[in-house]
């Protein structure tokens, strides 16, 4: 037995913001690395006991399990309405909503588009997996045309269901935006440039410069029913071509601290 | 403080703005916009919050949001706007946030008028939206009472951590009418926000206001809480006015405008002999069902007079549980019923041969 101690160091750990508990996830849903991504980032920037997150309807209606904060629960699509009443009366919080595609953009789309508007100095984060999880595998605003889904057995035909709507292109044309982006969660790579966005969504309200939204395109194996490293690759081939990623809208006081 | 000439829908905004409400999300409908433009004006001058906001759906999600952190908070709007509202009164229940209401009703269903009415009874009183809940409902029948009624709601609304809401109508909130403003209250400090509010995790652990219990066990445990709550509000909060009901033999039971309508028929009745009183409940949750079952042992008839199609009348046969013929008399629409209208509601009573009561005291 030797007594030398060996150096240990830290390179990887749970961050405070997230709590020690096991999730009620599938296998291969992309929502955990999301959750841990942005409580690294509430942990870098030191914020955690200054944020309230509101969590939505859907998948992540139990975000509140996993991060270990103040948490407001939501009507489904309401987040952001509810968002503003907690930051109006709070304005020295950090405020974020966590929602869906389902709850952001088909029955919360008006409240997300007057949060847009307003300027509303509120963060989102808008997971686009483009098909409905909780209630398992309907059709989302953002299913692809062709896409499979239950309620769309023969594939989302668009002269009957329409078109999937884009929502970084569409928030991107409000004056109250300040950053609106769209990142991927499919690799290593890509993961790391959506913390990067997460980190300046929460300095754009930080800053007071308006409404900050970060889209991440986001598997959802179960109900796309692949194996979950197909549905890795599956974000890359299909979504992101539908839902090019890339900077949208990015207030100028941001974009020249980063270089754009 | 002096009376002064003044208008409802002014009124109670501003007698929410001394009681000490800090928050107001609202969106414009008839016959209630006066108290979202006093409130533009009002709000902001005094460093408070003010916000239109896009839909009444929207409106109650911001009070509820300004709720959960642990302001005082609230929104008014007239029927077909409290119907938007009903998702987040739900929830707002099943949260447990403190939140005051003003519905200043108008004729409906649909789109209806903007001419007073009293349809909302069912609605506000029953609890409107999904689940097992009831909010306080108080109902005033005067500007002056329709001003101490707002400005008790922010209290009671945090004693019991319920909905408070003031079911006014489009007369009163249209009517002008010297009236006396409650003091002017302090606004709660950011650090005397509620142990329970979202106000940041610091230095305790982190709080979630939700309404959801996904284990029916928890869920059930959660509904016997709210049942409880109610329990203690039917044993404390029930408010009811009484005008010459000590010899009547005709009650007449009306809330809110129609009270005060059913008050003149009375005195013009007292003058042609006929013994008849006024019970007005103003609690109509919690409804003074014990009162009214003590006057269905003492009077020969009773006449509930409303202006819907007959809401309230069913908690009044609740109580009566046919002991004495009970007559209802409404009109619907937009339509009040006058005076001379109700009077003769009570002389056709009278006239009836009203049976002796029989279960009971007698």
């Amino acid at each position: 037995m030797t007594t030398a101690a060996m150096a240990e160091t830290l390179i990887y750990s749970r961050p405070e913001a997230l709590r020690p508990v096991h999730t009620h996830y599938c296998p291969g849903c992309t929502h955990g690395v999301a959750h841990r991504l942005i409580a690294e980032v509430i942990d870098e920037m030191g914020i955690r006991e200054m944020t309230i997150g509101v969590a939505p309807v859907g998948c992540s209606v139990f975000a509140y399990n996993y991060f270990d904060f103040d948490f407001a629960e939501a009507a489904h699509g309401r987040a952001p309405a509810m968002a503003t009443g907690i930051k109006r009366v709070s304005p020295g919080k950090i405020v974020f909503t966590y929602q869906g595609d389902g709850d952001l953009a088909a029955i919360g789309m008006s409240e997300i588009m007057h949060v847009a508007g307003r300027g509303e100095n509120i963060t989102t984060i808008f997971i686009n997996n483009a098909i409905y999880g909780m209630t398992s595998g309907q059709m989302a605003p953002t299913t692809l045309p062709g896409q499979k889904t239950t309620s769309t057995p023969l594939g989302r035909d668009v002269e009957v269901h329409g078109f999937p709507l884009k929502m970084c292109e569409i928030l991107s044309q409000m004056e109250g935006a300040a950053y609106i982006v769209r990142r991927s969660l499919h690799d290593p790579a890509n993961i790391r440039k959506a913390k990067k966005a997460l980190r300046q969504a929460f300095e754009v309200q930080r800053q007071g410069l308006g409404f900050a939204m970060v889209e991440l395109l986001s598997s959802c194996p179960t109900n796309w029913g692949i194996p979950a490293e197909a549905a890795l690759h599956w974000i890359e081939e299909h979504m992101i071509p539908a839902y090019p990623l890339g900077d949208y809208k990015v207030h100028p006081a941001i974009a020249e601290k980063v270089g754009g | 403080m002096a009376k002064e000439l003044l208008e409802g829908n002014v009124a109670f905004a501003e007698a929410a703005v001394r009681a000490g409400c800090e928050a107001y999300f609202g969106y414009p409908i008839t016959p209630q916009t006066e108290a979202l433009e006093h409130m533009a004006r009002r709000m902001p001058e005094l460093g408070r919050v003010f916000l239109q906001a896009e839909s009444e759906v929207a409106a109650v999600n911001m009070v509820y949001g300004a709720a959960c952190a642990g302001v005082r908070v609230m929104t008014s709007s007239s029927s077909p706007g409290v119907s938007l509202m009903m998702e987040g009164l739900s929830y707002i229940a099943g949260s447990e946030v403190p939140v005051v209401l003003v519905d200043v009703m108008r004729g409906g269903p649909g789109l209806g008028n903007i001419a007073p009415s009293q349809g909302d009874y069912n609605q506000m009183v029953k609890g409107g939206g999904h689940g097992d809940y009831r909010p306080i409902v108080l109902a005033p029948a005067t500007v002056q009472e329709l001003i101490d009624l707002t400005y008790q709601a922010f209290d009671l609304a945090e004693k019991y951590r319920c909905i408070v809401v003031i079911l006014a109508d489009g007369s009163l909130g249209q009517i002008m009418e010297p009236a006396e403003m409650p003091p002017m209250r302090p606004v709660r400090k950011a650090e005397d926000r509620p142990a329970w509010a979202l106000t940041g995790a610091h230095a305790r652990k982190p709080n979630i206001i939700s309404s959801i219990y996904i284990d029916p066990v928890e869920e059930e445990k959660f509904n016997l809480v709210l049942m409880q709550k109610m329990a203690r509000i039917e044993a404390n909060e029930v408010r009811y006015k009484e005008l010459l009901l000590e010899d009547a033999e005709i009650a007449v039971v009306a809330f809110g405008t129609a009270g005060r309508i059913a008050q003149s028929a009375i005195k013009a009745a007292r003058e042609e002999g006929i013994k008849v009183g006024l019970l007005r409940p103003v609690s109509l949750y919690p409804y003074p069902y014990e009162r009214v079952r003590e006057l269905s042992r003492k009077v020969k008839s009773i006449l509930v007079l409303e202006m819907n199609g007959g809401q309230m009348v069913d908690d009044v046969k609740m109580a009566v549980e046919g002991r004495v013929p009970v007559r209802f008399y409404g009109r619907m629409g937009g339509m009040v019923p006058l005076p001379d209208e109700v009077l003769d509601e009570i002389r056709a009573l009278h006239a009836q041969r009203a049976p002796v009561p029989t279960g009971g005291a007698r």
